[in-house]
């Protein structure tokens, strides 16, 4: 073990993971360790176990095989934005009350919402350009504005590893730029954060560390040597449909 | 006018009692309506109402005319049915309306094969349209007890409740409360459908808990004022269909029900939310900024 790795505590190891539905791997035997403070994007073709692989972090999926370890933190201090389809945009709700959810750790289902939470409530919103959305019902919002809502929310839930399923996908240009800026403030403030793009672009500008991934790795580390020319016409070859005659695996 | 609107409240007690079964329905029942309808489960409490009837059906067979029995029925096979569902839903891959539309199905059919088989005449009608007119002290007790169950509940779980229906993966994320959030409201749609049904019948406490809330929706826009709109709906719908009834001999269930579709058919016409005058009065708006 070299001094660089002991520097940094491991937040997240996959072991021989294999996550799938109804017998298929979508995810299929990844072993990885991802370092504590590590900026990693999760980039791979349509189908290739991105999403997958986040909600198996999350406990919302069970492997099919091996396991996923987060020793150094708890399941309360992941924080999980899953992709923005999700969230019912007609439900009669404000700005603020759907922000203040984010104090899950310290309300719970039945504790008040106190003065404290509301004034984090105005600061992260003020730090997402929507100082006076408070009362705005989420109904009202355009996509762009949503997603800044959703990151405020982000921000009152204080996790130390944060997953973004795609993140930027149906978000406007100028908005994309603010939320990659609190992303990297988070990256400083020695936050864990793992990114589903589709942008390689900018993925190379501002992340780091990539995980290419087809079902199986391609190829983890440094993103300019990940995204190579040649891994990403790998990742395109592996990207198969299901094969419903595969054998069932025996690999130990 | 005395002798119209508040007379016949003093006079008759059966009156009176109508007055307060329907009273504690219209608390109960919307609140949870207001949810179903937020989750665009309305088509739900129809499909319950029906998983509902075959126990009661069964405990009427085996009890004869008891509240009890029939509550105890109606609640074992409705929770069957929303449990079963549910869970089926969960830990399958086919989603819930197609679970819980098979479950009270094959409820119904099971209710309607027992009672055929054991050649009872049950007064369906009875069931169908209940008799708000004729409840009795036990009945009263019962309406009262669900709607503190339920009332007490909401409270409880509201803000679990809320996560549920409008960001269910959020929930998922910060805590594994989603799938109890989930049951115990199926529970408490079910416990307030069969405490609806002996003072409306079953068809018409369905009706009572969507009603109200797809009205409301198109007063507010605000989660609490579209629940406390619901209830003060419901209740005022309760006086006119109880007067109209006893004005003119018209059943019960029925004028209280017609009285909520005419406010409805109002509302989606002239509500000031999304209505349809609304809707076509989009010709004027307002300057950027102040």
């Amino acid at each position: 073990m070299d001094d660089d790795s002991l520097g940094k505590p491991l937040m997240l190891e996959f072991r021989n993971l294999t996550l799938g539905y109804d017998l298929h791997p979508a995810v299929h035997h990844l072993n990885l360790v991802i370092d504590d403070g590590s900026l990693v994007a999760l980039v791979g073709p349509n189908g290739a176990g991105k999403s997958t692989l986040l909600k198996g972090i999350m406990g919302q999926l069970k492997p099919l095989d091996g396991s996923i370890l987060h020793p150094s933190v708890s399941r309360n201090e992941i924080a999980y934005l899953p992709q923005q389809s999700q969230v019912d945009r007609a439900f009669p709700i404000t700005v603020e009350e759907l922000v203040s959810l984010g104090a899950w750790k310290q309300t719970g289902a039945f504790g008040r919402l106190r003065m404290r939470h509301k004034s984090r409530v105005t600061e992260a919103l003020a730090k997402l350009g929507l100082s006076g959305f408070e009362k705005r019902m989420i109904s009202s919002l355009s996509g762009g504005q949503m997603q800044r809502v959703l990151f405020a929310r982000l921000l009152l839930q204080e996790a130390r590893l944060i997953l973004l399923d795609e993140p930027f996908t149906g978000v406007d240009s100028k908005t994309t730029q603010d939320l990659l800026v609190q992303i990297g403030e988070w990256h400083r403030q020695g936050k864990t954060i793992v990114a589903v793009l589709h942008e390689l672009d900018q993925v190379r500008r501002y992340f780091p560390l990539t995980l290419l991934l087809s079902r199986q790795p391609i190829a983890y580390g440094s993103t300019n040597e990940v995204l190579s020319p040649e891994n990403l016409e790998k990742a395109r070859q592996l990207n198969e449909a299901f094969d419903e005659n595969a054998e069932f695996c025996s690999y130990v | 006018m005395y002798e119209w609107l508040i007379a016949p409240f003093v006079e008759f007690s059966f009156m009176q009692r109508a007055m307060i079964g329907c009273i504690t329905i219209a608390v109960s029942a919307t609140p949870v309506g207001v949810f179903l309808m937020l989750r665009r489960m309305s088509l739900t409490g129809d499909a319950m109402a029906h998983a509902i009837l075959p126990g009661a059906a069964v405990g009427f067979m085996l009890a004869g005319f008891s509240i009890g029995a029939m509550t105890i029925g109606g609640i074992v096979a409705g929770c069957a049915v929303a449990l079963l569902s549910g869970l089926v839903s969960r830990f399958t891959e086919v989603g819930e309306d197609s679970s819980m539309a098979s479950f009270y199905l094959i409820s119904l059919a099971l209710g309607v094969l027992i009672i055929s088989v054991n050649g009872s005449q049950i007064d369906l009608l009875h069931v169908l349209f209940g008799s708000a007119l004729a409840l009795n002290n036990e009945a009263l007790l019962l309406l009262g007890s669900i709607a503190s169950v339920t009332l007490i509940a909401l409270a409880v779980m509201f803000r679990p409740l809320v996560m549920e229906c409008m960001d269910s993966s959020f929930l998922r994320s910060v805590s594994q409360l989603s799938i109890y959030a989930h049951m115990s409201f199926l529970v408490l749609v079910v416990l307030n459908l069969v405490g609806g049904f002996n003072a409306l019948g079953t068809l018409m406490s369905v009706g009572m808990m969507i009603l109200p809330p797809a009205i409301a929706r198109y007063w507010s826009s605000r989660l609490d004022t579209m629940i406390l709109l619901s209830i003060v709906m419901a209740v005022l719908a309760c006086y006119i269909g109880l007067l109209a009834s006893y004005h003119a001999a018209w059943p019960t269930g029925s004028a209280i029900i017609l009285t909520l579709g005419a406010v409805y058919i109002v509302s989606f016409v002239v509500g000031p939310k999304g209505s349809l005058m609304r809707r076509m009065a989009t010709q004027k708006h307002k300057h950027l900024s102040a």
